[in-house]
């Protein structure tokens, strides 16, 4: 396999996670279980004209972008591959409820164009006018990580191109709230940082943009290496465990190598326990951190672990508020990062320093 | 030429048939399936035409055996039938003994289940199981879980060439050596969602819909599920299989023009066959016949033909025609369907007729193939694009 070294990476959350030269140092915290991503200054990226019509969604895939790109110091990549759970949302729930409520009538175009999953990957091609391979991956929790594994595909097929990858999500008024309904989400009002001393199921939901530009050249510029990315849709706690195992050998590893471990506990009492399980059995003896009660859950949060990743790297620190256990690594060199959405579309990464 | 990647098996559901073997009786006796919408009640019924697979949702449930307190949506459903058939026919019945992988594509996934519950969430209790199928990857997650797939699952959705872009993943997986079988293609059901949707952007006809023809009045929408069975050659030699065909070529490229619409030179269109005609390693000459994407709208079939002509140049369009006047455009599982197509072409040297057609575009002068044709077929080029800009090509050599 081709080497596959993320260049530049920007990640618009609930947190001010675009805010130059910070590392998680300002903390907001919510009370609600649906809460919104800290907006970064849109304007600083997108015209006004274009501005106007763009759903949350579009606005902070173009946005998340432009910041990649502008870190890792290109242009033009030679491919956009997005993904989304549930695209833009906004307004393909607002293009449904004017068909619902008026009968059919009074429609217009504009919110039906938006409403497809790949709006933000066509909305970026046309803003870089950019011809290349464009795709959009819409699998819950492995949205972002099956566009990073397209992404693996084609460096070995294309040497020493740059790949957009990139992982949005957007919250809907009506939809999301859909969740509280049928139990995803949770009815009570919670602090988001106390979220783990949650005894309820359900989760917290939210928003975000992550957007990477990898590619396969070594240079002193890389940020982190993306070693491995799998994904499974189904798996118990046990077969989890040892698809972990498998995955640690298959990179010449042990388990005593990961300096840390990256998990998506995301406070649901009825699926936080396979989290728990590798807490307590392999990887007790690491140094466990979880970041969902700090950006919510979204089918795409799981970007924002990479994002982590990068960020332990270049500031070869780890800010407090991730800690899961009180176990330190001296220093970071190898993060694995585990995820999965309600016991499905799990994904296991290995992430590297440069 | 490159030999390309195996295909061992394939299944389809649509408004011409509920199996292959059905589709196929349609094709050849030029019997399409376009009617009046049944099935769904919408203000829009009498003024368009659709290619509606005429089996209400608790007929499907019958047909797969589904408990009663099932949340599948229709796409799933249609996807599980197709699916299935798919697998049969390539003689898979160990799914776990190789590494196998799923990847669909859709572009509405649950949405008829969303639009007929949407507002009664807050009151019904009982209706809330449908709130899981807001997201597409539940539709695959559902026919996954149906087929036994519990490793490498996705979806794609890039709007009408969806199905293209997942058999191009899937074609790309196996070369890579990440997967040694995978299913690929799409399903779409039918829903008020995209009649609507696709009502707005005044490109629906309420007439039987006239691919590449001079007075066409926009398309028909239709609902189908359509999957291919790819295999690595070393289980194709291990297992001594059957081989339906090849897909060799495949490419994907943006046309990076407008949201919806397609540019006057079919840039996005030109880009996708060249480079999969490269990937095939061939040269246009060497396509005996063009699946083309033909939905029938104003702008589609005029930049789609522009782009064929830069292609093919003015002397040498292949023969080519559009199936679509027979399904309807099945939207993100048009690009599977018309693979299967594709594969009966070569299986039957036999080219599908371009029904309902009788002028040739002014600007074009280009005329489909309006019968059957037998004919000996060996390489066959599909294309698909969608919104977003996403056009994408296939190439199919025979086995």
């Amino acid at each position: 396999m081709s080497k596959c070294y993320i260049k530049g990476i920007a990640s618009i959350t609930a947190q001010p996670t675009t805010v130059e030269d910070q590392f998680l140092e300002e903390i907001i915290s919510y009370q609600e279980s649906i809460f919104r991503a800290s907006d970064p200054n849109y304007k600083e990226f997108i015209k006004p004209a274009a501005m106007r019509r763009m759903s949350k969604a579009v606005k902070m895939g173009v946005t998340a972008s432009q910041m990649a790109l502008k870190q890792a110091n290109i242009e033009q990549p030679d491919a956009i591959i997005t993904g989304t759970g549930m695209g833009c949302r906004q307004d393909s729930e607002k293009f449904l409820e004017k068909i619902l409520y008026d009968d059919e009538q009074y429609l217009t175009p504009t919110l039906f164009i938006q409403s497809t999953h790949n709006t933000v990957g066509g909305q970026i091609a046309l803003g870089l006018k950019c011809k290349a391979y464009n795709v959009t991956y819409v699998q819950s929790a492995v949205s972002f990580e099956s566009a990073i594994i397209d992404a693996q595909l084609m460096l070995d097929e294309q040497p020493n191109s740059n790949i957009m990858v990139g992982g949005i999500d957007e919250i809907a008024k009506t939809s999301s709230r859909f969740h509280i309904l049928n139990g995803d989400v949770k009815k009570e009002e919670i602090h988001n940082l106390e979220l783990l001393s949650s005894t309820t199921t359900g989760t917290i939901a939210s928003e975000g943009a992550t957007f990477m530009v990898i590619g396969n050249e070594d240079t002193t510029n890389n940020i982190a290496e993306i070693v491995d990315v799998e994904i499974k849709y189904s798996a118990s706690v046990e077969e989890i465990k040892k698809d972990i195992l498998e995955f640690i050998a298959r990179n010449d590893l042990e388990i005593t190598a990961i300096d840390a471990i990256v998990l998506g506990n995301n406070g649901d009492h009825s699926f936080d326990h396979y989290y728990q399980e590798l807490q307590q059995t392999l990887f007790k003896d690491t140094e466990q951190l979880y970041y969902k009660h700090l950006i919510g859950e979204y089918h795409t949060a799981s970007a924002f672990a990479y994002w982590i990743g990068t960020k332990i790297f270049e500031y070869k620190n780890v800010p407090d508020v991730l800690r899961l256990n009180d176990k330190k690594s001296q220093e970071h060199k190898n993060i694995l990062i585990y995820n999965h959405y309600r016991g499905e579309n799990h994904s296991i990464a290995l992430l590297r320093k440069c | 030429m490159s030999k390309g990647i195996a295909i061992t098996g394939m299944g389809i559901i649509s408004s011409i048939g509920n199996t292959v073997a059905e589709n196929l009786s349609s094709l050849r006796a030029a019997k399409p399936g376009i009617t009046r919408l049944d099935l769904i009640e919408t203000r829009h019924r009498d003024a368009i035409m659709v290619g509606e697979i005429k089996k209400s949702n608790a007929e499907l449930e019958t047909q797969i055996g589904l408990a009663k307190d099932n949340n599948l949506s229709r796409t799933s459903m249609l996807g599980i039938i197709a699916a299935r058939e798919a697998i049969v026919q390539a003689s898979i019945d160990d799914i776990d003994a190789y590494r196998t992988g799923f990847i669909s594509g859709t572009s509405v996934g649950g949405m008829d289940m969303t639009e007929r519950y949407y507002t009664t969430y807050q009151e019904s209790p009982e209706f809330r199981k449908y709130i899981a199928t807001q997201h597409a990857g539940a539709t695959t997650g559902d026919i996954a879980r149906h087929l036994g797939i519990r490793g490498y699952v996705t979806t794609i959705s890039t709007a009408c060439s969806s199905a293209a872009n997942a058999i191009m993943l899937g074609a790309r997986m196996i070369k890579a050596g990440k997967l040694d079988r995978v299913i690929v293609g799409g399903t779409d059901g039918m829903s008020k969602f995209t009649i609507n949707g696709f009502g707005t952007l005044m490109i629906l006809s309420d007439e039987a819909c006239t691919p590449f023809d001079e007075n066409r009045k926009g398309l028909n929408l239709g609902e189908a599920a359509a999957y291919i069975v790819l295999e690595s050659d070393k289980i194709v030699k291990k297992e001594n299989k059957k081989v339906l065909g090849y897909v060799s070529g495949w490419a994907n490229a943006n046309d990076a023009f407008h949201q919806t619409a397609s540019s006057a030179e079919g840039e996005g269109a030109y880009l996708a066959m060249k480079e999969a005609l490269d990937i095939a390693e061939i040269t246009p000459d060497a396509i005996d016949y063009v699946n083309v994407h033909g939905t029938a709208t104003p702008n589609n079939d005029m930049s789609e033909g522009t782009a064929m002509l830069r292609i093919f140049g003015k002397e040498n369009i292949p023969v080519f025609s559009s199936t679509k006047a027979f399904t309807g455009h099945t939207l993100a599982a048009a690009a599977s369907v018309e693979a299967v197509f594709s594969l009966l072409s070569l299986q039957e040297n036999m080219v599908f007729p371009n029904l309902n057609f009788k002028t040739p575009i002014e600007a074009l002068d280009m005329t489909p193939q309006t019968t059957c044709l037998e004919k000996e077929l060996n390489v066959i080029l599909s294309n698909s694009f969608g919104f977003g800009g996403n056009c994408s090509t296939l190439i199919f050599t025979k086995a």
